[in-house]
């Protein structure tokens, strides 16, 4: 399990990227302007990026890149080079494309099948294309469901759920093919915190055990807490790319409409006023605690 | 307009119990948010004050009408309800069509529907859409498109469900101002939200419901500041609430300007 964290620790040791864009630009048919614009971004095994940024700055879009629905299922104009876990887009299908990344929706709706009754029929969907044996499908299905702890769900229609519920149900089905690489669009934005909380403490298990996660997130306390690094979009270009103190408190972000922790925004007024002494601005509640105090 | 609701409960005809006999007056333009886990009944109580829902026992008063003599489009002339997903409430091919929709139905002169359509429209900042088809929108714009429908119609009462979820930082700014252009205008507004932050910035009276009940009600700063109460039903208070207890403020602060208030106070003694 360690093997995959020495990635984060600087110690020199070159890692191959298991995400790879290369001058990456992407229009959409019909569009004119492009979505992504020239976008680099590598992404070492193992490690946890987050993606932030306004509506409108591509960040769904870069995750259907990743994920490999643009181009093949958007259609539309790619330019650049979409490499991963060593293959190349450009030259592989979707249905191999998706043995290696899974993609949990912004919206869950969208990506329930409607052609399932229970939950667990549900989860157990993509297994069956691929032609998983019956009963390591089961246990599979069984191991998913308990790592989201949605066991309880098992018989339920997937209609009859919450929000947070079916974005639970999405993120299980995912995690069932055991991918390389998670792409995650926004996975929390109908649950309560407690559910948030859950789901990201899911995720971080998954990242420490060696999974690639990218994920779109506006709770900048959580990204704190959790991502390696942070990709700042805007305009479909990366604006800022870095360690998560360096990019979440950096002034830029303000200027340009993204949402920022309140404790960096009420610090950078303290400072305004004189009562924020140190020179780095918080993310975080403890951060806030310790240079307030 | 005041709202009276007197031991309601509410049974689904599932046979699942929502509400366990909640009682709350909210007077003419008071600004109140509900929070509260997911299931505590939110959605169940609101749903209640435009006939949508009706009380298995109890009863549910907006001024003189009693919602059981009421229907849901006669309701409609006194509670505006704006629906957490914007594209269950959005059909028409435009934005101005779809803002008109609500005063015409309600009846008004066409005169007054010009002005309220245009009122809405620049309230919240939609005024050069308005030939725009809603689904040619971004999802952030088409919440605005929903809120600015149900303000056009101009009732006394509104009701926001999560106006916040999935918006971006910019939008919520927008959906802030709107919140303020209607109180100053005298709005009574409920909102529901998972969005604590927001809730402490943009309202006065907080009540958190749990379990179908009522669990706290009362004044932001009374209401946040309980953590221990609030953490029942799954809510966190507020980053700069929190904030405030770690530095052990003599008060629960709940936005900026208080936090750096009580920080300041502190320094000069």
């Amino acid at each position: 399990m360690d093997t995959y964290r020495t990635c984060h620790c600087h110690c020199g040791i070159e890692n191959m990227a298991i995400i790879n864009l290369q001058n990456v630009t992407y229009k959409y048919p019909l569009t004119d302007a492009p979505a992504l614009q020239n976008i680099n971004l590598q992404v070492n095994e193992g490690e946890f990026v987050a993606v932030i940024g306004p509506n409108g700055a591509g960040k769904s879009t870069l995750c259907y890149t990743i994920a490999g629905f643009v181009p093949h299922f958007f259609k539309g104009e790619i330019a650049g080079i979409v490499e991963v876990a060593g293959n190349e887009s450009s030259k592989s299908n979707l249905h191999e494309w998706v043995l290696n990344v899974g993609l949990a929706f912004q919206n869950p709706f969208n990506q329930i099948s409607g052609a399932k009754y229970t939950v667990f029929e549900e989860i157990a969907f993509g297994l069956e294309n691929i032609g998983v044996p019956r009963d390591e499908m089961k246990s599979r299905v069984e191991d998913a469901m308990k790592l989201t702890g949605i066991s309880d769900l098992a018989d339920r229609s997937p209609y009859s759920l919450s929000g947070g519920q079916q974005q639970r149900v999405a993120l299980t089905s995912i995690l069932v093919m055991h991918p390389k690489v998670l792409v995650l669009d926004e996975p929390t934005s109908q649950m309560d915190p407690i559910g948030t909380r859950e789901v990201f403490g899911v995720i971080r298990k998954l990242s420490e055990s060696g999974i690639t996660v990218v994920m779109v997130e506006h709770k900048i306390e959580w990204i704190a807490e959790f991502a390696d690094k942070v990709v700042a979009l805007y305009n479909g270009s990366i604006l800022l790319e870095g360690k998560p103190q360096e990019v979440l408190t950096s002034d830029l972000l303000t200027d340009k409409g993204f949402g920022i922790s309140r404790y960096t925004s009420v610090a950078r007024k303290a400072k305004g006023s004189g009562m924020w002494k140190q020179t780095h601005l918080p993310v975080t509640l403890d951060e806030a605690v310790e240079g307030f105090e | 307009m005041n709202i009276e609701i007197s031991n309601l409960q509410f049974t689904y005809p599932s046979g699942v119990q929502a509400l366990f006999g909640v009682s709350l007056n909210i007077n003419a333009g008071e600004q109140v948010a509900i929070v509260g886990q997911n299931g505590a009944g939110k959605t169940t109580l609101v749903k209640h004050l435009n006939g949508l829902l009706q009380p298995t026992s109890g009863s549910v008063r907006i001024a003189d009408w009693n919602t059981k003599e009421y229907s849901v489009a006669k309701l409609a002339h006194r509670v505006g309800y704006v629906f957490q997903n914007p594209d269950e409430q959005l059909f028409s091919k435009n934005v101005g069509t779809e803002v008109a929709f609500g005063p015409k139905n309600l009846g008004y002169p066409n005169e007054q529907i010009q002005t309220l359509v245009k009122d809405a429209l620049t309230m919240t900042e939609l005024s050069d859409k308005t030939e725009t088809n809603p689904y040619d929108l971004s999802p952030t714009w088409r919440k605005m498109v929903a809120i600015a429908s149900i303000i056009a119609m101009d009732t006394p009462i509104v009701i926001f469900d999560e106006p916040t979820t999935g918006q971006d930082a910019a939008n919520i700014a927008r959906i802030a101002n709107v919140i303020k252009a209607l109180r100053e205008r005298g709005k009574t507004l409920i909102t529901i939200t998972h969005d604590i932050d927001f809730c402490a910035e943009n309202f006065e009276r907080v009540i958190a419901m749990s379990q179908g009940k009522v669990l706290l009600d009362g004044k932001a700063n009374d209401v946040l500041g309980q953590d221990e109460i609030l953490a029942t039903t799954y809510v966190d208070p507020p980053q700069l609430t929190r904030l405030g207890k770690r530095l052990r403020l003599p008060r629960t602060v709940k936005n900026e300007a208080e936090l750096l208030q009580e920080l300041r106070s502190r320094i000069s003694h």
